[in-house]
């Protein structure tokens, strides 16, 4: 299993010569440590909007533009979120960003079985069109860019995004839903007190990102609904729809994240996440798309963990590298399609239930990572969340951290301050090296999906989390609050209580949003949904884009997928 | 007792976050434990039913959804149902004291938040169930 970077790991050395994810770290770097070609024809540090891109992929960066500060929420129902959302962009922030809770990302309603108190905990539930009208109620989803965050279900939610947004984002004032006819009174309340009278927008006029990256959940997030093959289907049936219809659209956000708070490395996390990437672009390719079609709206994601350093190198690392291949080895030519897009947040798995404040310090360093390494968007995590989901407060507060940078550190006032540093060049270039040789390992394996289904990832994951975590009970590693610097007895933050009772009232709109709406459409629209399913010559997107319309919910849609198309198991690995 | 201590590490719930569970799985197999992982996705009855067939001395929760004060007490009211008194019950994750509280008056013997070691639980398991 072991790559060239496995002995660099290797407990038996001091954690204090490297880096959080075992680079080592010398005591001085020199100009004898930048790379090669520097200055030359095909430099690979260059200007920022320049190809590799190694330092931005905008020639002014955050002086032009500054990054999106988008915070991810949501709890309870469509209705309390919307507040949150409301909350929100009246505190300044310029997007908005989805969190469901786990019964809608594993493709269940919320009266499921298996959805028994799990409704609104992670997230907000949604099971129907009706819900997203109401999670948007009063927002202008054609000024207003949203990310979805959500994978295995990923088409059928944004499904009903789209039918939402054409209903108008208080769609149940249009008459057309079951609502109308008195059918639902949450949604009607909602209608009433929540819209400003958004009218309806076009598809194409939607700006936002779907995450839709269901390779990284069969390795680390583990949110799957269905076998490898068929998703991989979905999620490229999706691509190519949304390449056609919806050309601001991000159609998938490509993400290391989960990888990352899943236990890897840095290098690993980059690895994996472009490994995935350039699987999608194979798959598109292979699909019939050109490339420059699609390439442009793929986007990625990745975290921000507390080295400082080791962070800036790794997203500059990234950009090289997806320059490098989309243009090399895809023969992309448009620019845009070499350019790497994106979104960063902090790490939930550094911060501590010890001494919570302190998290803001962390959050702070890691966010300050990510506008060093040029991200477009950035959530910045709340000091409570080790804990629970965030508080109104701690909210504010990391959304104030990003102001803060944005606006009183001067960061912002030149394109890629750090390009040039010594340490950080020579951090980049092993990154990068190492990332290369996973990729030779993983392709030995036969591709990204051999990988998986040898469990290549998950065990990689799972050596480099054990490893970290004997660092820390040895006290090789500090964590300051929790094996240095504790207190005795602490007394726990005001928490966020999500009412249990939510739960039952989501319930009671599914059930009643059920027993309103046209049967006769309902069954003929799963029927079609069964059909394209067991066929590869059709794309799935128009038939669930009208299941949405005819009030299918998310659980039935899945349930006629899997059974179609079975479900998932793994083997799991420790 | 006698031999190995038995620990069946359940996922209840939805929630994919494995970190911790395998963390904790690997650090009891060293400690020199028979760990028994049931995977992810595992309702209340199955993990009972593994408990049951496993014949587990301990059952080491772990969630991170926030679904804990339902399907906590479910999983214990399984073992009650099923004539399981001496299983020692511990419960991993994001856990608020105020449910870590309610946890213990329903039965639970331990709850370990973020950042508790793993020599912590090896430990805690070891009294718990030799007691």
């Amino acid at each position: 299993m072991a790559i060239d970077a496995t002995p660099r790991l290797d407990a038996d050395r001091k954690a204090g010569d490297r880096t959080l994810s075992g680079e080592p770290v010398r005591e001085l770097y020199t100009e004898a440590d930048l790379p090669a070609g520097v200055g030359g024809p095909e430099d690979p540090i260059g200007r920022p909007g320049e190809y590799p891109f190694t330092r931005g992929i905008h020639a002014s960066m955050y002086r032009g533009r500054l990054w999106t500060m988008r915070q991810f929420a949501g709890f309870g129902t469509s209705e309390e979120t919307n507040e949150r959302f409301h909350y929100l962009l009246d505190h300044g922030q310029t997007g908005l960003s989805t969190a469901f809770d786990m019964p809608s990302l594993m493709g269940h309603d919320s009266d499921h079985a298996r959805a028994l108190g799990e409704v609104g905990r992670e997230g907000v539930a949604i099971d129907t069109l009706e819900d997203m009208q109401t999670l948007f109620a009063g927002i202008d989803l054609g000024e207003v860019s949203v990310s979805m965050t959500i994978n295995a279900p990923a088409a059928i939610m944004l499904a009903f995004y789209v039918a939402a947004a054409e209903s108008g984002s208080d769609g149940v004032a249009d008459g057309n839903g079951p609502a109308a006819a008195g059918g639902v009174e949450g949604a009607l309340d909602t209608a009433e007190t929540g819209s400003t009278g958004v009218g309806p927008i076009p598809r194409e006029r939607l700006s936002g990102t779907i995450q839709a990256d269901i390779l990284k959940e069969y390795i680390a997030q583990k949110e799957w609904c269905f076998p490898i093959d068929p998703a991989m289907r979905l999620c490229g049936d999706m691509i190519e729809w949304c390449t056609r219809e919806m050309p601001r659209w991000h159609p998938i956000s490509i993400s290391g994240y989960h990888i990352r708070e899943a236990g890897s490395t840095a290098q690993q996390e980059l690895a994996f996440t472009l490994k995935d990437g350039l699987t999608y672009v194979e798959q598109a390719v292979a699909r019939g798309l050109d490339v420059d079609d699609f390439a442009p709206r793929l986007s990625f994601f990745f975290n921000a963990q507390i080295d400082f350093f080791e962070e800036i190198a790794k997203y500059r690392a990234a950009r090289r590298i997806w320059a490098r291949e989309l243009r090399e080895t895809f023969g992309a030519r448009n620019p845009r399609s070499w350019q790497m897009r994106f979104h960063t947040q902090t790490a939930g798995v550094s911060l501590t239930a010890q001494q919570p404040l302190n998290n803001i310090v962390r959050t702070t360093i890691e966010a300050l990572a990510g506008v060093l390494g040029g991200t477009q968007s950035l959530h910045t995590n709340s000091y409570d969340e080790a804990l629970a989901l965030p508080t109104e407060e701690a909210v504010q507060i990391a959304l104030r951290t990003q102001q803060v940078i944005a606006h009183e550190t001067g960061v912002v006032d030149t394109a890629d301050p750090l390009g040039g540093s010594y340490f950080i060049e020579a951090l980049t270039n092993e990154l990068e090296a190492q990332a290369y040789a996973y990729f030779a390992q993983i392709d030995a394996l036969g591709g990204v999906v051999a990988a998986i289904e040898q469990n290549f990832f998950q065990r990689e994951i799972a050596e480099a989390s054990f490893r970290y975590q004997g660092e820390v009970e040895r006290g090789e590693r500090v964590v300051v609050g929790v094996n240095r610097y504790a207190l005795d007895d602490e007394a726990e933050p005001t928490l966020l209580k999500v009412d249990p009772a939510l739960e039952g009232e989501q319930i009671a709109r599914v059930t009643a949003l059920r027993a309103g709406r046209d049967t006769a459409a309902v069954d003929a629209a799963l029927a079609r949904l069964r059909d394209d399913a067991g066929r590869d010559d059709v794309n799935l997107m128009p038939a669930i884009v009208d299941a949405a319309r005819a009030y299918v919910t998310m659980g039935e849609m899945c349930d006629a997928l899997r059974d179609v198309w079975g479900v998932w198991r793994e083997t799991p690995v420790f | 007792m006698g031999g190995k201590i038995r620990v069946v590490i359940a996922k209840p719930g939805l929630d994919g976050h494995d970190r911790g569970a395998k963390i904790i799985a690997r650090a009891l197999r060293d400690a020199g434990m028979e760990v028994i992982y049931t995977g992810l996705h595992q309702t209340p009855e199955q993990i009972v039913e593994t408990a049951i067939q496993e014949d587990a001395d301990a059952i080491g929760i772990s969630i991170l959804s926030g679904a804990h004060m339902t399907l906590v007490p479910r999983i214990l009211e399984l073992l009650r149902e099923n004539g399981v008194e001496d299983v020692v019950v511990v419960v991993g994750g994001t856990i608020p004291d105020d449910d870590a509280d309610e946890l213990r008056k329903l039965g639970v013997a331990g709850v370990f938040g973020p950042g508790a070691p793993t020599t912590e639980i090896v430990d805690f398991l070891k009294g718990a169930v030799a007691a």
